[in-house]
């Protein structure tokens, strides 16, 4: 069986499990006999999410419990353990979101397993009874600098998926079989005593086909407004920053792009007064087309950049505002 | 208390990455403590120095790696670490088999909390914090951008997927660090000295029975050539005028 955790924000299934679909779908394509794909969906209320991965898998298990209403790792954790030791799984595959990353250890852990993390590429060699599976998978490393090819072999294996890396899986049309399951949940030791809400009032920064980002260069909240937003709203971008920028409260968090922050990877990145750190790089560095302004033609972000302006941003982006409104 | 604040040695983050026969070549390369393991040493002589009167607070600096790993662990002592253990190994772990070590470790020592970086410089991995807490059977607070204690609880804050929490939790527990936790303070010289006289344990990877999961079969470099069309911005219409038109004519990623 290879298990897929189909995670869900709020009832509505997330990207991420369509793009765990696609590679589960492989993964049971590379081996006839495989078994079936199976989805879980753990969550409270989740019978929307539910219903839309049961067009995903072969079978989904649904664990709808008040005592998952608020994510936990340890929780998390214990779920999709004891899902995937019943179900003797050869493959979990879970999304490779900061809270996937969290608990995916705790399960490999649990299972006796190795853990494959935040992988882009996934390939299964060989399955026999007693041997295991065999998989091979890429993942970057160093920063996002070094692509590492890796293999292991085992009864089972938990693989967490680097958001975007696989293509999203259609949805079938035949609704597969759900079953509801029953857990033995442990009790939450990490108190959560308040929310703080960091998101950004501009969406969809990972999926984007165009993203706008602003550094410390840009010099004040107010140009950060007026420039950064500006230039975004002229190429229907969403805006990124970084991680001076969110540390000085211009920005919220869930807007920061690099090692600590989000991942993007769209056809045009123009990075507006960033001096291009290693941090910073490795959460843009894939992007197809880098578009650069600043004003020391020194700046690192100039040796990974398509095209660039070396000038003061406050004179560069209103002239290409101006352009581009042309 | 006792607290393990785990050190990796990476590359320095200014220096560039070399790939050699399939495998990172780091020889000759500068190598520095990983900056999410300067939060966690940092936030444990915090701790340590909140705690004066009470109960004493002990922090012991563990590194896993081969024998130049002792540079980070020093580094960690002239920052005022107690003292270190270093676990000797020329063997690549991965953060599952790894954790096995410093689960032993923690145990044997009977340590109270366990600092780790929320992420690794070299191999990216964000799993070490979590499979460490799960082999214990601590609970773990991961991402973590401020800390406190109070008696036998940890009050903080962390980051999740959209946003941040304030938590509680009882320690023993695992914690691992996130950009923003402190200002890791600088080795002064008086420290240095008194460091080279505190006390490295170290101990062979063999004695701990432990195996990789993982087996590395190729590394490289994938460098996107870039086109490097860099403009001079003094006349700034005529620059952006001229970027509009490659950025529609040339790449075609602007309508
Ligand atoms: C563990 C760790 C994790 C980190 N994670 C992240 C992360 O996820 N994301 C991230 O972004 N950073 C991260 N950082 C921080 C990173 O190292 C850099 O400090 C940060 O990216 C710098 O942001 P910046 O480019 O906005 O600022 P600066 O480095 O200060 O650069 C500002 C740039 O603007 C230019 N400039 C100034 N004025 C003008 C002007 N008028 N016109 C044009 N250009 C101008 C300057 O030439 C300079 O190049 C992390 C650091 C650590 C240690
Ligand atoms: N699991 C791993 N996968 C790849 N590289 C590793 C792994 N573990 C350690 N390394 C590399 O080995 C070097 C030495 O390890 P260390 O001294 O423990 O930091 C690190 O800088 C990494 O580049």
């Amino acid at each position: 069986m290879i298990l897929m955790v189909a995670e869900q924000s709020n009832g509505v299934l997330s990207k991420s499990a369509y793009e765990l679909a696609q590679a589960a779908r492989q993964l049971q394509g590379e081996l006839p006999n495989f078994g079936e794909v199976t989805a879980l969906v753990l969550g409270s209320g989740v019978a929307a999410a539910a219903s839309a991965a049961a067009l995903l898998a072969d079978q989904v298990l649904v664990a709808d419990m008040p005592a998952l209403g608020q994510y936990d790792a340890e929780v998390w954790a214990s779920a999709v353990a004891q899902i995937a030791g019943e179900g003797e799984a050869q493959v979990v595959l879970i999304a490779g979101s900061r809270s996937g990353r969290e608990y995916s250890p705790r399960v490999a852990v649990k299972l006796d397993a190795p853990l494959l993390e935040d992988v882009i590429r996934l390939q299964c060699e060989s399955f026999g009874e007693g041997a295991g599976v065999v998989l091979r998978a890429e993942h970057y490393t160093f920063l996002s600098r070094v692509t590492e090819r890796i293999e292991t072999q085992a009864p089972a294996v938990v693989v967490t998926v680097k958001p975007g890396s696989f293509v999203a899986a259609a949805a079938g049309t035949t609704p597969a079989e759900q079953l509801d399951v029953d857990l033995q949940l442990p009790q939450k030791r990490l108190k959560v005593t308040g929310s703080i809400q960091e998101k950004t009032g501009r969406i969809g920064l990972t999926e984007a086909d165009v993203v706008v980002s602003g550094g410390r260069g840009v010099g004040t909240q107010e140009a950060f407004a007026e420039l950064v937003e500006g230039l975004a709203d002229q190429l229907g971008a969403p805006v990124g920053a970084t991680r001076a920028v969110v540390d000085a409260g211009w920005r919220p968090y869930a807007e920061q792009v690099g090692q600590t922050g989000k991942t993007v990877q769209p056809k045009l990145y123009v990075a507006v007064g960033i001096s291009g750190a290693v941090q910073h790089l490795s959460g843009m560095n894939k992007s197809q087309c880098i578009v650069a302004l600043n004003k020391d033609a020194d700046a690192p972000i100039f040796k990974i950049t398509d095209y660039g302006i070396v000038g003061d941003v406050k004179e560069i982006v209103p002239a290409l505002i101006a352009e581009l409104r042309k | 208390m006792r607290i393990i604040t785990l050190v990796r040695q990476v590359l320095d983050a200014e220096e560039s990455v070399r790939v050699r026969g399939g495998a990172v070549d780091l020889e000759g390369s500068k190598l520095v403590m990983d900056t999410m393991d300067e939060y966690g040493v940092e936030e444990a002589l915090r701790l340590r120095e909140a705690a004066s009167g009470e109960t004493p607070v002990e922090v012991v600096a563990l590194a896993v790696g081969p024998e130049r790993a002792e540079e980070s662990l020093r580094t960690a002592l002239a920052m005022g670490a107690d003292r270190g253990v270093h676990v000797v190994t020329n063997e690549l772990l991965d953060a599952i088999a790894l954790s096995a070590v410093v689960a032993q470790v923690a145990r044997g020592e009977g340590a109270d909390l366990i600092f780790c970086g929320g992420q690794q410089a070299d191999w990216d991995s964000q799993a070490l914090g979590a499979a460490t807490a799960e082999r214990l059977q601590w609970p773990q607070a991961t991402w973590t951008s401020q800390l406190e204690r109070k008696g036998s609880t940890l009050v903080g804050k962390h980051e999740v997927d959209e946003g941040s929490e304030t938590f509680e939790v009882q320690w023993p527990a695992v914690v691992t660090t996130q950009q923003g936790l402190n200002e890791p303070r600088y080795p002064t010289l008086p420290n240095i000295m008194k460091s080279k006289k505190k006390e490295i344990r170290k101990q062979p990877l063999e004695a701990f029975g432990i195996a990789p999961r993982l087996k590395v079969l190729g590394s490289e470099i994938q460098v996107k050539e870039r086109k490097r069309k860099i403009l001079d911005g003094k006349d700034a219409s005529a620059a952006a005028a001229q970027l509009v038109k490659m950025l529609r004519e040339e790449a075609g990623v602007v309508a």
